[in-house]
């Protein structure tokens, strides 16, 4: 049990998916060139040209502007711009700009930046989260309200990491326009999974002569709940790993008149609030994943939405509850999440890993340490639920045979995981950032909202 | 061929024992535990394994060897049995081994229970003890040929159930060797300080630390007629036997050392006095734990008959015939005593027994059995009388009085080389004609 099968089965796809082959082929060519995008002669000008082409698709495929976009090294540097850069950049104008709205289920790279505002004097007010694991419009709106004078920002993810809960992104972001405050929404999580529109439909890349089909195909997939880059969003963070590109690339995009401080210094080569020198080769890369992935998530979606129905339908029958929205309209197909009672999900992940099949506990661990997924417990699931969640991500390689080998492997390891049992812990998961309760006081298992009401197994899900 | 969970510290001695047991063919899994709750990003000086620098050597160490590796959460158990314990008993004025408290508790018990039920037949360890694999299935545990790293000791909270699922390949095996291996496999923690003192205080200074969870609690420093002869910040930070730190103004009358002779948190005072003082051969020892199913009643109806010495490791040299032969085979006439299994076998929380009895059916008081008795981890073996009051206490005589023997220091038994068991000293004393000398 201890020798993992030579090709193993990929499903975490949400932490990190496969290289394109033409982001690869991309890359490679660009690695070539010498030059400093930033520098006068002729290769730093065939440099800079990958760069600036780079930004065109990018911008193009999201619907964006090129000025809009701001490389940076990747999802959580976007983040730490947006957040934290927007929060100075807003309070130099106004110093009585000192408070940031936070959902509660952001990825780290936002609640960090978020703590780190709260210890240089801003104040962070968190949004309320159902437990379905979106955010509260109505309360967000209250929070809007109160004295929107002093709010420098407010940020919430597109998708959330852990359960795939679509945010109602849209109508935060004109609701956040209506009260004057600018919005930074984390899609990394969104991207080519339906819930991001695209752009304009982008013409087929010069050198894709071995890109799919459906590359053209229009973006109309099953979510429906959809995050675009619209007016009243004030900047966007994308990443590149997330989508079949390079780790180490990433973009920020940011409106041109939204106020940006750095947090890295140098020699400021992204519209001067971005240091470092442009990795040409990274960008090119990820410029042509982000693209082949927004082309074809229409096609995708499909194709993912039935795995993962196939899949949620073999976790409930055995025993597992499924986390996030019931809605398929809510939630984006790519992740799927279960708890399952009376496991310690480091177990489960063993004996799967054992047994060739990677997935994820769903959070974020310190050296190593698979602990209580933050998310769950901030949706007001207690300690031992929250450690017995595992996430199953699919994406671009993923296929029927995949879900064949878990099925096979899932009976074996759930015995031995249930055979260790949990722990019982009383005190010291408390969850680390305690949020307003959703509902109803948790209890186990936690029933869909409308799993009562629907004769179907998987609660209505896709 | 078994599977086996390795548990790597990120040091060289368990490394090298992954190694080996990898290299006989065995199934390897590496889990490091995670202890601390905060742990620090580096290690400082040579203290500890529960640093995150740590647990990236022995990622790296699995790297190396090529086996899947996990870290697994065991802070709050740690916490709870470890740490918590450590602070009671010193709070109480008790001397406690933390080390082996982790072992009874902790490694061999959450983690070996969690490595059964995930399917795993056992646990390696670095540590320095053989084990002899008995054709009753008992298994036994001996002191390590390298007697400067014998780790028999710590292990004597051992239960029979936990022994025959633990394997510990570096008992016949010296430091010099095992380093030596380490390099010759390109594990890069070859060169690593051994880790000391205690994990959980990262930077040694255990008297700050007891301050620091304890508060402060002044008293006085007195001698043995109650003179009080200076102050003291809490007399849990004190130790029997303690002979620095006392900060005393004046010199003993008779010119010579003084060592602290009594604790007593109550009252808040630390008596002190001379080395002669601090003279026990009488010790009152609580929760014995036996290595052997049949407790020790087995140990010396068994002497004389030759040892079977089918040993844990191939690599492992047969020791020598045990060359104790002294004690005395006393046994209830009808040689038996009704002792099922120890408590491992069962699925207890170790929680829900910290100090109960080492058997389920406790045996009756026995006679008298003579062994060695070892007081400290790197302390001499003590020739003694053993004798067993109750399911939870024994009585030991030494032959020869020892010094500053502090109540919650553990007492292994051996009977030469061979671990018997061990007993948590609870109170000590002199006999009538030693505390005349």
């Amino acid at each position: 049990m201890t020798t993992a099968s030579p090709s193993p089965v990929y499903l975490d796809h949400a932490a990190t998916t496969p290289l394109r082959p033409a982001a690869r082929a991309a890359w490679l060519t660009a690695a070539d060139q010498v030059g400093n995008p930033s520098s006068l002669h002729q290769p730093g000008r065939a440099a800079r040209r990958l760069v600036e082409e780079a930004r065109e698709q990018v911008a193009l495929a999201l619907g964006a502007e090129p000025a809009e976009v701001v490389f940076t090294a990747g999802g959580t540097e976007a983040d730490n711009l947006a957040v934290i850069g927007t929060a100075w950049g807003r309070r130099s104008e106004d110093p009585a700009r000192r408070r940031v709205l936070v959902s509660p289920i952001e990825h780290p790279a936002v609640l960090e930046s978020a703590d780190h505002l709260g210890q240089s004097g801003f104040e962070v007010v968190e949004l309320a989260v159902g437990r379905d694991g979106r955010v509260d419009l109505e309360r967000a709106d209250r929070l809007l309200a109160f004295d929107p004078a002093s709010l420098a920002l407010v940020t919430c993810q597109a998708v959330n990491q852990e359960t795939g809960a679509i945010q109602p992104v849209a109508e935060l972001a004109a609701l956040a326009r209506r009260h004057g405050v600018p919005l930074h929404c984390d899609a990394v999580q969104a991207i080519g999974h339906g819930a991001l529109a695209a752009g304009a439909s982008p013409a087929p890349l010069l050198d894709q002569s071995d890109a799919p089909a459906s590359l053209t195909a229009s973006p109309a997939g099953p979510p429906s709940a959809v995050v675009a880059w619209t007016a009243d969003l004030a900047a966007l963070t994308v990443s590149g790993h997330k989508v079949g590109g390079p780790v180490g690339v990433g973009a920020l995009l940011a409106r041109r008149d939204l106020k940006l401080k750095p947090v890295l210094f140098g020699g400021g080569q992204e519209r001067r609030v971005r240091s470092g020198t442009l990795p040409a080769a990274l960008i090119a890369a990820f410029a042509v994943a982000l693209t082949e992935q927004m082309a074809t998530q229409a096609e995708q979606s499909r194709r993912l939405a039935q795995l993962a129905a196939r899949l949620g339908r073999r976790l409930t029958d055995l025993g597992a509850v499924l986390v996030g929205p019931s809605d398929p309209a809510q939630r984006v197909c790519h992740i799927v999440n279960a708890l399952f009672p009376g496991c310690e999900h480091d177990a489960l992940l063993l004996s799967l890993d054992a047994a060739g099949l990677a997935c994820s506990t769903g959070s974020a661990c310190t050296a190593g340490v698979a602990q209580a997924s933050p998310v769950l417990s901030a949706l007001g699931y207690d300690p031992a639920q929250a450690r017995s969640g595992l996430r199953f991500s699919l994406g671009w390689t993923t296929g029927p045979s995949d879900l064949d080998a878990l099925d096979r492997a899932l009976p074996e390891a759930l015995a031995r995981a249930r055979a260790a049992g949990q722990r019982d812990w009383p005190s010291a998961d408390a969850p680390r950032r305690p949020t307003t309760p959703a509902t109803a006081s948790p209890g186990w298992p936690a029933p869909p909202s409308t799993a009562a009401a629907s004769p179907d197994p998987t609660g209505g899900r896709p | 061929m078994s599977r086996l969970i390795a548990a790597l510290s990120g040091g060289v001695d368990s490394a090298v024992a992954a190694a080996r047991m990898v290299e006989a063919g065995h199934q390897v899994t590496g889990v490091h535990l995670a202890l601390s709750r905060h742990p620090a990003a580096q290690r400082t000086g040579a203290r500890g394994c529960c640093s995150l620098e740590d647990a990236n050597d022995a990622r790296r160490v699995a790297d190396v060897l090529g086996l899947p590796y996990y870290v697994w959460d065991f802070s709050q158990e740690f916490h709870d049995s470890v740490v918590t314990d450590f602070l009671a008993q010193y709070a109480a004025g008790r001397t406690p081994n933390p080390c082996l408290r982790c072992n009874e508790l902790v490694k061999f018990a959450a983690l070996l229970e969690r490595a059964l039920a995930l399917g795993f037949d056992g646990l390696v360890t670095g540590h320095y003890a053989r084990l002899r694999r008995r054709p009753d299935a008992v298994v036994e545990l001996w002191r390590a040929v390298d007697q400067a790293k014998d780790q028999s000791y710590v292990l004597g909270v051992m239960t029979p159930e936990q022994l025959r699922h633990c394997h510990f390949p570096l008992g016949d095996s010296t430091k010099p060797q095992v380093r030596a291996e380490a390099a010759r496999r390109g594990l890069t923690v070859a060169d690593k300080p051994d880790s000391s003192d205690i994990c959980f205080i990262p930077d040694g200074d255990t008297q700050g630390w007891l301050y620091d969870k304890l508060g402060r609690a002044p008293g006085a420093i007195l001698d043995a007629d109650g003179v009080v002869l200076g102050q003291h910040q809490g007399a849990f930070a004190y130790t029997i036997g303690q002979r620095r730190g006392l900060r005393l103004g004046r010199p003993a009358v008779d010119g010579r050392p003084r060592y602290v002779t009594a604790v007593d948190p109550v009252r808040a005072t630390v008596t002190v006095g001379s080395r002669q003082d601090l003279r026990v051969d009488r010790l009152w020892a609580v929760h014995p734990l036996w290595c052997d199913p049949l407790g020790p009643g087995t140990a010396w109806a068994e002497r004389g008959s030759p040892t079977p010495a089918e040993v844990d490791h191939e690599r492992t040299t047969r020791p020598e015939a045990d060359p104790g032969g002294t004690t005395q085979a006393e046994v209830d006439p009808d040689g038996t005593i009704a002792v099922e299994d120890g408590p491992a076998g069962g699925r207890e929380s170790p929680n829900s027994r910290p100090h109960g009895p080492a058997h389920p059916t406790a045996p009756p008081p026995g006679p008298a059995f003579a062994a060695q008795v070892q007081l400290r981890a790197h302390g001499q073996p003590l020739p003694a009388q053993v004798r067993w009051l109750g399911p939870d206490l024994i009585a030991i005589e030494l032959a020869q009085p020892a010094h500053g023997v502090a109540p919650g220091q553990t007492a292994v038994i051996y009977d030469g080389d061979r671990v018997l068991g061990s007993a948590t000293i609870d109170r000590t004393g002199q006999d009538v004609a030693l505390a005349r000398a």
